[in-house]
């Protein structure tokens, strides 16, 4: 068996054992259960809603829908990070720190097996958990309004990826700080990654080109937000007309797509980290 | 002054080993050689260019005051550190690379297992890492070496620190090691199980594993260990066997006029010395012959250095 698949099943492990699984599977629930009662409100109003006059022909259905699964993609984003962060954060200085890694180190599996088994295990909790999440929230939102997303497996393979960048991130990070600064740090640029986003869609929405380009330098700088902005992009990528655009300049649209190339990068971005980090590792004294 | 003694006592390790078998030589591989090894952390120099054997088979204890560089030394040797010259192998591999790795078993001084783990997983864990295929019979043998048997099935943290570190040398043997290194492996247990890692040691001696053992307790050091090597400043200032470290205290005779002391006599010269006395017709209640403590020894060593530092 090698040293990867050993020490991922051991991560594994010991987030059932310590019941991470458990707090977050009560927590995510709780989380489902009130985006559900939320979005049946909301839907019960859709005859209310009207936005001015003679604009144009507003799907109200299909721009609450849209807005409903941003929301549901943004909070499962946040909470995918929480979860990488949390069982990535100490991985290396902070195990250190606390006497586990050593007495593992020293076994013939080597520092980088041992890195990229608690990248995998990390990555694979949070890829089921956005996989699942993601699914909760669609059947939510369709059972509320009847409405699909113009595509349903590309918004949530995004998140997955976004969760894989995150966790790649916060591994790197914990190679780097201390457990305390390696969260801080990853938050903050979760939070940048978001602040990002939202300066795109001012930026569309007041035509401010420098704007949209600094934001858009910033999310590529920081895959996960890009990846977030074309799952965004790709829930209602077909949607045209006015509601398309009021869509996409919303706080839960957006008007960049994905592609290939950002799937690369981000994918190039992961492996960037990963090597940085067991560079890193393999030179840090423990 | 101190100085030339220390100088002295590296150089009688020296002749000695090679004349009693005790340090490698070219045919057998050292279970660790460490030559001219350095290391510097910023500013500060843990160790100054330290040469140490340890033979197959061989106990050596590794003695020093608090950041002289003995879990450096360590450290260096299991790969956790990495050396700023010199070199160190592992039953002739490189320190740290993976065929080192594969030979050691060690104990941290300061370790901790995750506390959820029990017992038996502790270990399962280690022999999948270690790629031991022992299995359970391993696992049993060594949970019964440190007497944890009973406590298999036992979360770590609902275990005393004395049994954690029992676990903790239970997990250095996985995989059958030909060098242990062990950081103050007994600074956890009470008397009866720092008896029993003494008769441990002494078994994994008879089995040709050797050790490496870094210590504070002088008595335990010298007690078990074939070898010593003191440890001051980043320095080896003194090694040699316990006995060479320790030197004549001279002698004491008691006669009914009272005890006579004698600071210069050896114990060869007891025969002659009583016959004197008995010829001057003093009788003879009792004689003993007086050596340093390995204490005195290692304070001598390590004050001396301290002293020139000082200095």
């Amino acid at each position: 068996m090698s040293g990867a698949v050993v020490v991922a099943g051991y991560a594994l492990r010991e987030s059932v054992r310590r019941r991470v699984f458990v707090v977050v599977l009560l927590l995510t629930t709780l989380f489902v259960g009130l985006f559900a009662f939320a979005t049946a409100k909301v839907f019960e109003h859709t005859g209310d809603f009207t936005i001015g006059r003679n604009i144009g022909t507003l799907d109200a259905t299909g721009l609450i829908a849209s807005t409903m699964l941003g929301l549901g993609m943004f909070a499962i984003l946040f909470l995918a990070t929480v979860l990488a962060v949390f069982l990535t954060l100490g991985a290396v200085r902070g195990d250190a720190e606390r006497g586990l890694l050593q007495p593992l180190v020293v076994r013939p599996l080597g520092r980088t097996s041992m890195l990229l088994g608690r990248f995998a295990a990390a990555a694979s909790v949070c890829a089921v958990y956005v996989a699942l999440v993601y699914a909760a929230t669609l059947l939510i939102v369709h059972q509320a309004s009847g409405r699909w997303p113009d595509a349903v497996a590309g918004p949530g393979l995004a998140l997955i990826g976004g969760s894989a960048v995150i966790v790649a991130l916060a591994l790197l990070g914990s190679v780097l700080l201390s457990a305390t600064a390696n969260g801080i740090v990853t938050f903050m640029l979760f939070g940048a990654g978001l602040v990002a986003g939202l300066m795109q869609s001012i930026a569309g929405g007041i035509g401010s080109h420098s704007l949209g380009q600094i934001a858009h330098a910033i999310a590529i700088a920081l895959p996960f937000e890009a990846l977030y902005q074309a799952g965004l992009h790709a829930l209602t990528a077909d949607r045209t007309g006015f509601t398309g655009a009021l869509i996409q300049l919303g706080p839960f649209g957006s008007s960049h797509a994905g592609g290939p190339l950002l799937d690369l990068w981000a994918a190039a971005y992961v492996v960037l980290a990963l090597a940085v980090a067991a560079w890193g590792f393999a030179r840090r004294d423990l | 002054m101190s100085t030339v003694k220390t100088q002295r006592r590296v150089s009688y390790f020296r002749r000695v080993g090679h004349a009693s078998g005790q340090i490698a030589s070219a045919r057998v591989t050292s279970a660790l050689s460490v030559a001219s090894l350095r290391k510097r952390y910023g500013r500060t120099t843990a160790l100054h260019a330290v040469d140490l054997e340890v033979a197959p088979g061989e106990l050596v204890g590794l003695l020093g005051p608090n950041g002289a560089g003995k879990s450096t030394l360590v450290k260096i040797a299991c790969g956790l550190v990495r050396p700023s010259g010199g070199q160190a192998q592992v039953c002739g591999a490189p320190a740290g690379s993976r065929e080192a790795r594969r030979a050691l078993g060690y104990l941290a001084e300061l370790f901790r297992f995750p506390g959820w783990a029990r017992a038996e997983e502790v270990l399962t864990l280690h022999q999948q890492l270690a790629g031991s295929d022992g299995g359970a019979a391993e696992r049993t043998a060594l949970l019964q070496q440190v007497d944890l048997l009973d406590a298999r099935e036992q979360r770590v943290e609902a275990m005393s620190k004395g049994m954690q570190q029992r676990l903790g040398i239970a997990q250095a043997l996985v995989g059958g090691p030909r060098l242990l290194l062990l950081d103050e492996p007994t600074s956890a247990l009470d008397p009866v199980g720092r008896r029993m890692v003494r008769d441990l040691l002494e078994r994994l001696r008879e089995q040709g594993v050797a050790v490496l053992l870094n210590s504070h307790l002088l008595s335990e050091v010298e007690l078990v260990c074939d070898r010593v090597a003191i440890l001051s400043g980043g320095r080896v200032v003194a090694a040699g066997r316990p006995s060479e470290l320790v030197h004549a205290g001279g002698v004491e005779i008691e006669t009914g006029d009272g005890v006579r002391r004698f600071p210069q006599a050896t114990r060869e010269q007891v025969p002659a010395l009583v016959a004197e006395l008995v010829q001057a017709g003093a009788r003879i209640y009792g004689v003993r012959v007086l050596t340093s403590s390995l204490e005195e020894a290692y304070l001598e060593a390590v004050g001396g250095r301290q002293e020139e530092a000082a200095a």
